[in-house]
């Protein structure tokens, strides 16, 4: 009963740790993205629209891995693989 | 909430939220790979939206209208647009057109949207609509499916190799794999290099499928997962709920948290399609030109 609770627990940590730091890096990642692209706006106004498109795919492959570790995170939240190997 | 079949059986939230997530499956998985396993509402809808996208283009050309003859209906002008739109995205990668890749990165921008636009139906609606039908699960997005992105993503894996190897050769493959990026022109330290140059590039290579079909996923099931807490935290009263007045507070904050995240999220939908979309490409442009 113990060691559920343990597992239980450190797995919520784990989660929180997953999204938190998936969240820290998208965000500074995608500050940085967005302001290169405001400067390089601001220097050629006419390539808008190509840069915008640029920025939205270089946006998905910054969005990749914190996706990833969400997708990991709820998994642990619903389906926990470690409590099975305890009480399976 | 499932009120109405079992009024002694009000289901808590872990239980609503991992009913939601379960697909109709004809066994038990055994463990986490078991290839007897089949999601059959993954199979069902992506089948259907296939159908859906493949035959209406497919009337779409057939009835096209050139110059001359008629003026182009409404339909006719969409679908022209998109097909614009990818060859496009080709142009600007391959240089020009491509009598195989255009084709497949319509096919996936298309397919992958419909399976994305999946996620704006109300998200009880078509599972009750099943319950009343007798199917106990249904999941009707099938990108929230692993099985269905990997399988996108690895048949994409499969054409980069084919492309390298019909383009290069399997000496120009092979040679790209091991021979770069640490180069010698002595033949030892280039055999001590190949396994370093092996690591990174064996790391580049089976990246692209895997970041491929997680992104996809990852985007799809946490949007799908929010519309679930969404329902569930301000739904919980049911339809009794609804002579109360924290009953409409809950609907009333439910439309206003729905509408936000759905607006959020066609934004998400439409860049996931594409951003698999291009990537597709320039990871088969990558394939069929020698760089270096």
């Amino acid at each position: 009963m113990e060691n559920l609770a343990q597992v239980q627990g450190m797995t919520a940590l784990a989660v929180g740790i997953i999204f938190g730091m998936g969240a820290l890096g998208t965000a500074i990642g995608f500050g940085i993205l967005g302001g290169r692209f405001l400067e390089g706006v601001a220097r050629q106004p006419e390539l808008a629209p190509l840069l915008l498109g640029r920025m939205f795919i270089v946006a998905a492959l910054v969005d990749a891995v914190a996706f990833i570790g969400i997708g990991f995170a709820l998994f642990f939240t619903f389906a926990n693989p470690f409590t099975a190997g305890l009480t399976g | 909430m499932a009120v109405e079949h079992a009024a002694s059986e009000v289901p808590t939230a872990t239980e609503y939220i991992k009913h939601h997530l379960q697909f109709l499956a004809n066994k038990e998985a055994s463990g986490v790979i078991d290839f007897s396993v089949i999601h059959w509402d993954s199979v069902f809808f992506s089948v259907l939206l296939a159908i859906l996208f493949g035959a209406s283009f497919y009337v779409a050309a057939r009835r096209s209208v050139t110059t001359g003859a008629g003026v182009p209906g409404k339909f006719q002008n969409f679908v022209e647009m998109i097909v614009e739109f990818v060859d496009t995205q080709v142009r600007d990668i391959f240089g020009r057109t491509h009598p195989y890749i255009a084709p497949l990165a319509l096919t996936i921008f298309c397919w992958v949207f419909l399976f994305n636009f999946m996620d704006m139906i109300p998200v009880d609606l078509l599972p009750a609509a099943a319950a009343g039908a007798g199917l106990s699960h249904l999941k009707v997005v099938p990108s929230t499916d692993v099985n269905v992105t990997f399988a996108m993503s690895l048949t994409v894996f499969a054409l980069i190799i084919i492309y390298s190897i019909k383009i290069k050769g399997i000496g120009g493959f092979v040679s790209e794999l091991t021979l770069h990026p640490f180069h010698s022109s002595n033949i030892f330290l280039q055999a001590l290099l190949v396994p370093a140059n092996l690591i990174l590039e064996g790391v580049n290579l089976f990246a692209k499928p895997i970041s491929l079909a997680l992104r996809l996923f990852g985007n799809l099931y946490a949007g799908e997962l929010i519309f679930l807490l969404i329902a569930l935290f301000t739904l919980s009263a049911g339809f009794g709920g609804l002579t109360t007045l924290s009953g409409w507070g809950g609907v009333f904050a439910h439309f206003v948290l729905g509408l936000v995240w759905a607006i959020y999220h066609i934004l998400v939908i439409t860049l996931q399609a594409f951003v698999f979309m291009m990537l597709t490409i320039v990871y088969l442009a990558q394939a069929s030109t020698k760089s270096h």
